[in-house]
């Protein structure tokens, strides 16, 4: 198995770079960490329209939530890669078409994970800050998301563990994401497959268990220093 | 000051407030008493629209609160809210606390507030906790804080609803010192409010309140040794016998 | 070439296929649930075991299984698999399905461990003290948690299980890529031949909303006739 590591490991980390686009695990984890990010504005707004007492908002955030949970990953992917290109006349690249994919399943998860967190929320914090004159948006600003946001981290690390699982899917589109690399090397190798993907398993094992390790230190940190206390 | 006119509210079936018709005057101190569910929550909520009403009209310095238009922020602002539950803000400290209205509705540049923050701090013995979260402090000095973080919105009436219910009995005086001091200072104050002991030294006025209506109102004198209706002749006597 | 020909979807060989891959969709999960939920149990009562060793075992089983993606794992039990066998069992496997061999094996221990969690906090929300009771009328351990454990720890695990269970209906998309012909299989096998991605994939989205939507009313449902009724 080392021989394997020594041979190999650059193209695992980084794929074919610098000699074609960047793959491999530094690819995975790149797309998943830009997803997250950039689909942190946008569930933030899906979840406040999420509950929002204006039911024209949040009903039809609510359906649209609904229906990109009802639906697989994979699917999605193919209509963006299959689909939109006979429609718009460009193809995105693989990388691009799963980082769009990826921002609009993050904003819903994340849209549900603000949105819980906002309704678990004593009611007496957005009484008090609208008892003293702050606008609706104001005491969301100061307020209730600061608040929503920090409670909200153990759950906003466990979906970044979801998105970097997520990113596998690239394969089936031919992204050169890890698990794409993992099945090149093993054709390269052929004899050892056994070896191969137990490396890629304890490959995602080591990423995403530390994550959720992290997540649940988190977790019981917010809970020796009870934040909203009575 | 504040006048409430016909005031009826109704949760579902049930008839919470049942057409009050009271008036509050300006640097007077009310204090509302009654048995728990009579609706004395209920009244001092609707007088910030907290809570909204289905009858009558509120006014407050002859301003309809319910009109058309009427700016409820602004209202808020002019009107402090002491709540039972302290209700700090607790990823603030206690300065920040006091100091988040005035800056964000623009009252105060962030100098003046801090200023005017520290000064309300002082003012209610807690200067030296200014930098403190409100999870390092105790529950009658949170809620020293809450009162001073009202304060700094320079308002003319204080609402303060059931402000010691929720703290150890050895707390509920520090807090009792403070609005002591704010009702000798002259502002107009509406107490719900257990402590019968500050009702009969500071209340200008009590409204003894059971199932929505005000059923006996008076100087505390009158009321605590005279007391008329029949509800409220059993309440005092249930408070005295614990 | 019409922008969109429903006729595709109603008869011919296009139709064919993606019948062929819905029906494929729902025996693996039909198949998979019927392994994974008992598995998924089992794992849950290791992890509450009173025995450090089957805790151990339970904690290794599922943060193993639920860290690595499920495409690794078709990944692995079809490329890899077969090699730690004996001849002769490799030989039976590929003449049998392998792919949906493969298939089912990877989504039972995926599905499993994730039902395993919801079972184990479906457990964690009875109250010790009912335990205690039942213990203390005189009930044997085993009774007592098949009398009156199981019964309120699975009453709160049947919404989030149901939830679990539109994941496996969705996570079954992902074995095409080991080449089992379920319907995203057939939906891009349509498109290569046809190009009619619109046809293909509506009807591949159309059958993944209704089922999903039918399961998650079921969860509604379920829920307003038996609400979890706290120990007072």
């Amino acid at each position: 198995m080392l021989e394997l590591i020594d041979t190999y490991w650059l193209y695992f980390l980084v794929g074919q770079y610098p000699d074609g686009p960047l793959g491999g695990l530094v690819l995975t984890i790149l797309l998943s960490g830009a997803a997250l990010v950039l689909a942190m504005p946008l569930g933030l707004m899906l979840g406040i329209a999420r509950v929002s007492r204006r039911r024209a908002v949040s009903l039809p955030v609510g359906a649209f939530v609904q229906l990109v949970r009802a639906v697989p990953l994979l699917l999605v992917l193919f209509w963006v890669y299959f689909f939109l290109p006979a429609v718009t006349g460009v193809k995105t690249s693989q990388a691009a078409t799963m980082l769009i994919v990826l921002v609009v399943f993050d904003s819903v998860y994340l849209a549900e994970i603000v949105a819980a967190g906002i309704r678990a929320l004593p009611k007496g914090q957005l009484e008090s800050a609208r008892s003293l004159g702050l606008g609706y948006g104001q005491a969301l600003r100061h307020v209730v998301l600061p608040q929503t946001l920090r409670h909200g981290l153990p759950s906003i690390v466990n979906q970044l563990v979801s998105t970097i699982k997520a990113t596998s899917l690239g394969y089936i589109i031919g992204l050169s994401e890890v698990s794409f690399i993992a099945t090149q090397i093993n054709t390269l190798v052929f004899t050892r497959s056994v070896e191969v993907y137990l490396i890629l398993a304890l490959t995602y094992f080591l990423l995403c268990f530390g994550l959720s390790r992290l997540a649940f230190l988190l977790e019981r940190r917010l809970q020796r220093r009870p934040v909203a206390v009575h | 000051m504040i006048v409430l006119d016909n005031v009826d509210k109704y949760y579902g079936d049930y008839h919470a407030l049942v057409g009050i018709t009271e008036r509050v005057e300006k640097n007077e101190v009310l204090v509302v008493c009654g048995p728990s569910g009579s609706g004395k929550s209920t009244l001092i909520r609707t007088l910030n629209r907290l809570e909204d009403i289905d009858g009558g009209h509120i006014a407050i310095d002859g301003r309809d609160i319910h009109a058309k238009g009427f700016d409820v922020n602004a209202l808020r602002a002019g009107i402090g809210f002491v709540f039972q539950q302290f209700n700090l803000f607790p990823h603030l400290t206690a300065l920040e606390n006091c100091m988040l209205a005035p800056v964000q509705l623009k009252r105060a540049s962030k100098a003046d507030a801090r200023e005017q923050a520290m000064l309300l701090l002082d003012q209610v013995g807690l200067a030296h906790k200014a930098d403190a979260y409100p999870d390092a402090l105790s529950g009658g000095q949170q809620q020293r804080v809450a009162i001073a973080r009202a304060l700094a919105m320079r308002p003319s009436i204080m609402l303060f609803d059931e402000p010691t219910s929720a703290l150890d009995p050895e707390m509920v005086g520090e807090v009792l010192q403070v609005m002591r001091t704010l009702a000798k200072q002259g502002m107009t104050m509406v107490c719900v409010t257990h402590e019968m002991g500050f009702a009969r030294d500071v209340a200008d006025r009590i409204w003894f309140m059971a199932e929505g209506k005000i059923l006996e109102k008076g100087a505390p004198g009158d009321f605590f040794a005279n007391p008329q209706h029949p509800r409220a002749i059993q309440f005092l006597a249930d408070r005295n016998r614990n | 070439m019409a922008l969109f020909d429903p006729t595709i979807l109603q008869s011919g060989e296009y139709h064919d296929w993606l019948v062929q891959g819905l029906i494929l969709s729902i025996q693996l999960t039909v198949i998979s649930f019927a392994f994974a939920l008992p598995f998924g149990a089992l794992v849950a009562v290791m992890r509450t075991s009173t025995s450090r060793l089957l805790r151990a075992v339970g904690t290794t089983l599922v943060e193993s299984i639920r860290n690595v993606p499920l495409l690794a794992h078709l990944l692995f039990w079809y490329f890899a698999f077969p090699e730690l066998l004996p001849e002769g069992l490799r030989e039976i496997l590929y003449a049998n399905n392998p792919e949906m061999v493969c298939a089912v094996i990877a989504l039972t221990l995926y599905s499993g461990v994730h039902m395993a969690e919801d079972i184990r906090s479906g457990i964690r929300a009875v109250p010790a003290t009912q335990l205690e009771a039942a213990r203390s009328l005189g009930l044997g351990r085993a009774a007592a948690v098949r009398l009156v454990l199981l019964p309120q720890a699975l009453r709160a695990s049947v919404p989030p299980l149901l939830s679990q269970t539109v994941n496996l209906w969705k996570d079954t998309s992902v074995a095409t890529v080991i080449g089992a012909a379920e319907m995203m299989y057939q939906a891009a096998r349509v498109e290569t031949a046809s190009f009619r991605s619109l046809e293909a994939f509506t009807f591949a989205t159309l059958a993944y909303l209704t089922v999903s939507l039918l399961i998650s009313a079921v969860a509604y449902l379920f829920q307003r006739r038996y609400p979890v009724r706290a120990a007072a």
